[in-house]
């Protein structure tokens, strides 16, 4: 069942110049009971304004916002049952971390007693009991992040909205932050909405994840079918590394693309015009003399050494753009413009199809 | 490491030059004179005479003066008049630089320049303006009877209302500048999550946004508290008899009735309780700010 229902969102932004922005251009979305969502996509993409729409600092141009089947348009911030967490956690530094945990719970007209209790509570979920009495300034960022959790979870929201929370962490913290996070959200039970740029954040720790560019929604999906069935080519490039080629198909079977190889199909009966995407993990690379048949022909061009992985840039005939391959260290080492073949599994190659 | 300490000692001895001739070293000579014997003419008598004190705080030598408690009621209300003068200011100032740091960057330039547009014109035409808004037949109540809102002209000139008014209009700026930094500096999103965790506007401004300015309030306070109990001019003009503050004492004592010594006991007087109050509130305010100031 979904608490909430985003259905064609507009906001249009007037530029300095003059001119209009479509921030958001017609936005529909739902949110399950227990949903963990990302808005993915670039800056500016508008997920940030959609988020700020839901928690109710933006207005919205159009459309409409229910939660639970509450018309949320016209509602003011502070009566919506929907909390967030803030990029820069936004703690109120004259206070207390317990009485920051428990402000919801103050300006609710709450007891000192029970609010206290309950702050003590959220603290010790968060794992940051006995620090109530401390400050913000005498945490460390992913303590602060921490508290920042527990102060907009304590009232129990029907949503928790969280913008770009772990980009001021370092990456290791982060990584760490998104399991648990990921982990609370169960322990909670509350729909979690979280916005990012990150693409592995987004494929680390959501059930859906919704791809934005330019106002709208390009795909919405579970991380695995974003990954791996990219609805179009922004997409495809936005999350994970990609090759991608313009081919043509004719039914036989075989992707060609001009001047380029042609590229085996798992299931070749359509014909038209179509992307076609390989992810650099789904290629093997090998000597061209002790290549299969239907192998793709190339040069190394380049060749990174990353520890557990290798990365090879490699020269496909007839592309413009150099494909990748990622392949595990296994001694084999290539000169530069050494003759290789990129072999794959027909299975492993998704097909963008054109709009004829 | 020497050359480092010679370069700052260069550097310093300006300000410590500068303050001691013109700072340091007269308050020494009013400290001293306020415990010499006035002379008959003006100047003073290199006698040790307390009763300079005396006739403020009590005793007096009952031949030549007297004690009267009005040395310390005009000081009192004085301090009253300038703690008016600050809550007023405060009252008027705050919303205006909420505003103004809304404003684009270019426009709150602008409004700088206009807080300090004032100094541009001399103090005293400045207060002989109110004078022609403020008398019976001035602007204000040529309007009034004009509307037919009073029968006969307020007596608005030559009171404590019209003293308060006029430190009030010179003071603004003092207040403006440090309550705006704080205003500006203030987090937006620290407002926004207040709302956000179900705060209505009075709960946010009163318990985030407050005291988070709080720096900026007690800066400006200070800033205008103490030019207003000492102040002479605005009382001189605006004042008359019903507005005499402190400061005109003081200037009386000198200029009128001659009594250096007794001039010099009541700005002593003036300056260590003034001292004092700005001492207490500044802790205060200093651990107050503190908890704002960390993170």
């Amino acid at each position: 069942m979904s608490i909430l229902e985003i259905r064609n969102a507009q906001r249009v932004y007037r530029t300095p110049e003059g001119g209009t922005v479509n921030a958001l251009d017609g936005v529909s979305l739902e949110v399950d009971q227990n949903e963990f969502v990302t808005l993915l996509g670039p800056s500016g993409c508008g997920k940030t304004t959609l988020l700020r729409a839901i928690a109710g600092f933006e207005h919205l141009d159009g459309g409409s916002i229910h939660l639970d089947g509450v018309d949320m348009i016209g509602v003011p911030a502070f009566r919506r049952p929907i909390n967030t967490v803030f990029q820069s956690y936004a703690l109120f530094s004259h206070m207390s971390v317990r009485r920051n945990v428990a402000y919801a719970l103050e300006v609710a007209g709450i007891g000192k007693a029970e609010r206290e209790g309950r702050a003590d509570e959220m603290l010790e979920l968060v794992g940051l009991s006995g620090m109530g009495a401390r400050r913000p300034a005498q945490l460390s960022g992913g303590q602060r992040q921490r508290v920042a959790l527990a102060r907009s979870l304590i009232a129990r929201p029907k949503i928790l909205l969280l913008d770009e929370p772990l980009s001021a962490l370092d990456r290791q913290l982060r990584q760490q932050m998104q399991v648990e996070l990921k982990s609370l959200q169960h322990e909670v039970g509350i729909s979690f909405v979280f916005v990012t740029h990150d693409q592995e954040e987004a494929l680390t720790m959501s059930d859906r994840i919704v791809v934005m560019r330019s106002g709208s929604v390009e795909q919405v999906g579970s991380p695995r079918e974003i990954y791996r069935r990219p609805a179009t080519r922004f997409v495809a490039g936005f999350i994970g590394e990609t090759n991608m080629m313009e081919v043509k198909l004719d039914g036989s079977g075989l992707a060609s693309s001009t001047g380029g190889p042609s590229i085996r199909l798992f299931d070749g009966g359509a014909s038209g015009a179509a992307t076609a995407v390989i992810r650099p993990s789904d290629l093997s690379l090998g000597p061209r003399d002790e290549a299969a048949e239907g192998a793709i022909p190339g040069y190394i061009r380049q060749e990174v050494y990353l520890g557990s992985e290798l990365h090879f840039m490699i020269d496909v005939v007839g592309s413009d753009v150099p494909w990748r391959v990622t392949a595990r260290d296994e001694g084999r080492h290539y000169a530069n413009g050494a003759e290789v073949a990129l072999s794959y599994d027909p299975a492993s190659v998704h097909l963008i199809r054109r709009a004829v | 490491m020497r050359r480092q300490r010679l370069f700052l000692v260069g550097l310093l001895s300006p300000v410590t030059l500068y303050l001691g001739f013109f700072f340091f070293g007269p308050l020494l000579i009013i400290g001293v004179f306020s415990f010499l014997e006035p002379g008959l003419y003006g100047g003073v008598e290199w006698n040790f005479y307390h009763w300079n004190y005396g006739r403020i705080f009590g005793w007096a030598d009952g031949v030549i003066e007297w004690y009267e408690p009005i040395y310390l009621t005009i000081l009192f209300r004085s301090m009253l008049m300038a703690v008016f003068t600050v809550i007023a200011c405060l009252v008027v100032v705050y919303p205006v630089a909420f505003w103004v740091s809304r404003l684009p960057e270019r426009m709150q330039l602008f409004f700088m320049f206009l807080i300090t547009l004032p100094f541009f014109t001399s103090l005293i035409i400045r207060l002989y303006a109110w004078l022609v808004i403020l008398k019976p037949s001035g602007v204000i109540n040529d309007l009034l009877l004009a509307l037919g809102l009073i029968a006969a002209p307020l007596d608005m000139l030559f009171t404590r209302f019209a003293v308060v008014l006029g430190m009030v209009y010179v003071m603004i700026p003092f207040m403006f500048l440090p309550v705006y930094g704080s205003i500006e500096r203030l987090d937006r999103s620290l407002i926004e999550a207040s709302g956000d965790l179900g705060a209505r506007g009075w709960q946010t401004f009163l318990k985030v946004v407050l005291p988070q300015t709080l720096p900026g309030i007690a800066g400006g306070s200070v800033l205008v508290f103490i030019p207003s109990v000492g102040n002479f001019i605005i009382p001189d003009v605006l004042g008359g008899a019903k507005g005499l503050m402190i400061g005109n004492l003081v200037e009386q004592q000198f200029l009128d009735a001659r009594n250096w010594p007794f001039g010099a006991a009541l700005s002593m007087v003036i300056m260590a309780v003034v001292l004092t109050v700005m001492l207490i509130y500044a802790t205060k305010v200093v651990r107050a700010g503190q908890q704002v100031g960390d993170a």
